[in-house]
């Protein structure tokens, strides 16, 4: 049993939805759904306003239509699962600790920012700083992970700290900006300034990287740990030929303006 | 109770908890994964000296390993809970992490887990990194072959060691034929392994010694040669030679039906007696009738 929420009115200025969250609507009437507040720019809104109801409160919430307005979806979630047909808009899972989002569309910016735990699939497209620390902020995610089936823009996982990211298609400039740690796998390449700044973690690339002058080439080798997040990325719905899952990778580390302890893995198709 | 020409002696089986982890070894081609788990099963025999006790469960294709290469899993069994961390940490330190292009997983999902990683990792010297991908945390360990990965935790159970099954001839070679027979039907058991050389024993022990220190000795109730010379002797006449196969399982299920397996495949080869290994009842908490054994299949 799920809650459905089907997108009636689009908004002319984006909504701030926080309570599009399974631990916000669990065991509310659609009443009570219906009843809850959104900021629609500055306007207090009700998400009866915008949006038609569909049963009672459920830990499963699927939500319908071009959410590409309506920032917040899965906020600080903990737990059960968020599907969204159609796009979301910014911030979405922003902090959340659990459960399952998944979007069939495209994501804004600011996906999964601060997660600590659960799992955000976008099947299309995201924006800027997927899996990001806020601006201003030393960390980003804490764990978890972001799964971003096409492309991405700039700052991917930049600080992350824990967790997994992968991008089916290509990433921006700045993939890994300024890591802690944690793994990033971009399987269509990625622009300039890969791991720029990066402390520690793994940056994985199936295409070519121009790397900084600061990361040192160390050797080549057939990872083993990648096999793993190989393994689980295809039981996700990536496509992993056998040349990436067994294949030889460069390994370079960096950056050395930083731990140099980082290190992106670059596949060597020689 | 006759099976063929075997006569099934009246006895019980009594074997006693232990704690149980299966070890999932892979390299890059299969012999060096057999390698690694030939190095960490020796000197696993017997608790009695060796401190643990570990075979070969089976051979894993390729397509069934963690990390999609040739594997071995590998049971090995202790006395607690405290003494299988340690012996994991000694024996995939030792033995599979030396062996060149090896990994080496947790391969018990469920129940209660111990630190094997997290303290192998020290071996990196700073320089490991932990990674965690569906909520499983291994460790890279630097070494001079690449890396070496291994899980953080292995999951470890309960478990009984000590199934026994007793093959006594009036021919040397035919209890052993017997017994090695035995021990082929019981190894293909899954969840059982037989910890000793080709899963036979040559020398089967009695608890304790005349002798000061010694927690074990030789088993002159069964030795041929001490017919006569002891009261205590339990082999018919005639009888040359008694071989024991011992089995260990992750449960009584397992061991029930490896043992049951056991006494069918001596039979087979015309052995004179099937017996086992007791110490009165007094000693174990697991004891394995070898007539309900029988009648249970």
């Amino acid at each position: 049993m799920h809650t459905e929420l089907e997108l009636t009115t689009a908004p002319e200025v984006p909504i701030e939805a926080e309570c599009l969250s399974p631990a916000k609507i669990k065991g509310l009437s659609q009443s009570g759904i219906e009843h809850l507040a959104m900021m629609h720019g500055n306007r207090k809104v009700r998400v009866g306003d915008f949006f038609r109801v569909t049963g009672n409160g459920q830990s499963s919430l699927r939500l319908e239509g071009d959410l590409s307005r309506v920032k917040y979806i899965g906020a600080g979630m903990k737990e059960g699962e968020v599907r969204v047909n159609g796009s979301a808009g910014m911030h979405l899972g922003a902090g959340m600790s659990g459960g399952v989002i998944r979007v069939s569309g495209d994501a804004s910016d600011w996906v999964g920012p601060e997660m600590s735990g659960g799992r955000i699939e976008v099947m299309g497209n995201a924006g800027h700083m997927v899996g990001s620390a806020y601006r201003g902020q030393r960390v980003g995610i804490m764990g978890g992970e972001i799964l971003i089936h096409g492309n991405v823009k700039n700052e991917l996982g930049s600080a992350m700290r824990r967790g997994l990211i992968a991008v089916g298609g290509q990433a921006g400039d700045f993939v890994g900006v300024n890591m802690r740690a944690g793994t990033i796998v971009v399987m269509g390449g990625m622009g300039i300034r890969a791991g720029a700044g990066m402390v520690r973690g793994s940056i994985i690339s199936f295409e070519p990287v121009e790397l900084l002058p600061t990361f040192t080439y160390s050797c080549w080798l057939r990872p083993t740990f990648l096999r793993f997040y190989l393994c689980h990325l295809g039981q996700s719905g990536f496509e992993i030929d056998d040349d990436h899952m067994g294949g030889r990778y460069r390994r370079y580390c960096g950056d050395s303006v930083e731990e140099n302890r980082g290190e992106i893995l670059v596949f060597d198709s020689r | 109770m006759r099976v063929g020409k075997t006569e099934v002696v009246d006895t019980f089986a009594e074997a006693f908890g232990m704690w149980g982890a299966r070890v999932i070894i892979t390299a890059d081609t299969k012999n060096w994964a057999r390698a690694a788990a030939q190095s960490f099963t020796g000197f696993a025999t017997s608790v009695i000296r060796c401190k643990c006790e570990a075979a070969v469960e089976c051979e894993i294709s390729d397509t069934d390993t963690p990390d999609l290469r040739p594997g071995i899993s590998v049971l090995l069994f202790a006395m607690s809970e405290k003494d299988m961390s340690a012996r994991l940490v000694e024996r995939i330190g030792q033995c599979v992490m030396t062996c060149p292009t090896t990994a080496c997983y947790n391969g018990l999902e469920n129940g209660t887990t111990v630190p094997v990683g997290q303290r192998l990792r020290f071996f990196g010297d700073g320089h490991q990194i932990a990674k965690v991908v569906g909520g499983r945390k291994f460790w890279r360990i630097p070494i001079m072959g690449g890396e070496f990965l291994v899980d953080d935790v292995f999951g470890v159970q309960p478990a009984i060691g000590g199934g026994n099954l007793l093959m006594l001839g009036r021919s040397g070679r035919t209890a052993l034929r017997a017994a090695s027979g035995a021990a082929d039907a019981m190894r293909d058991v899954a969840g059982v392994f037989l910890p000793f050389p080709q899963g036979v024993v040559g020398s089967g022990s009695k608890v304790g010694s005349r002798y000061k220190g010694m927690i074990a000795s030789t088993n002159e109730a069964y030795c041929p040669t001490l017919r006569g010379r002891v009261e205590n002797s339990a082999l018919p006449e005639g009888i040359a030679a008694v071989y024991e196969v011992v089995v260990n399982g992750l449960d009584e299920n397992a061991l029930r039906e490896a043992m049951r397996r056991g006494i069918q495949a001596a039979a087979e080869r015309g052995v004179d007696y099937v017996s086992a290994g007791n110490y009165g009842g007094t000693l174990g908490q697991y004891k394995f009738h070898l007539y309900e054994l029988l009648e249970s299949n």
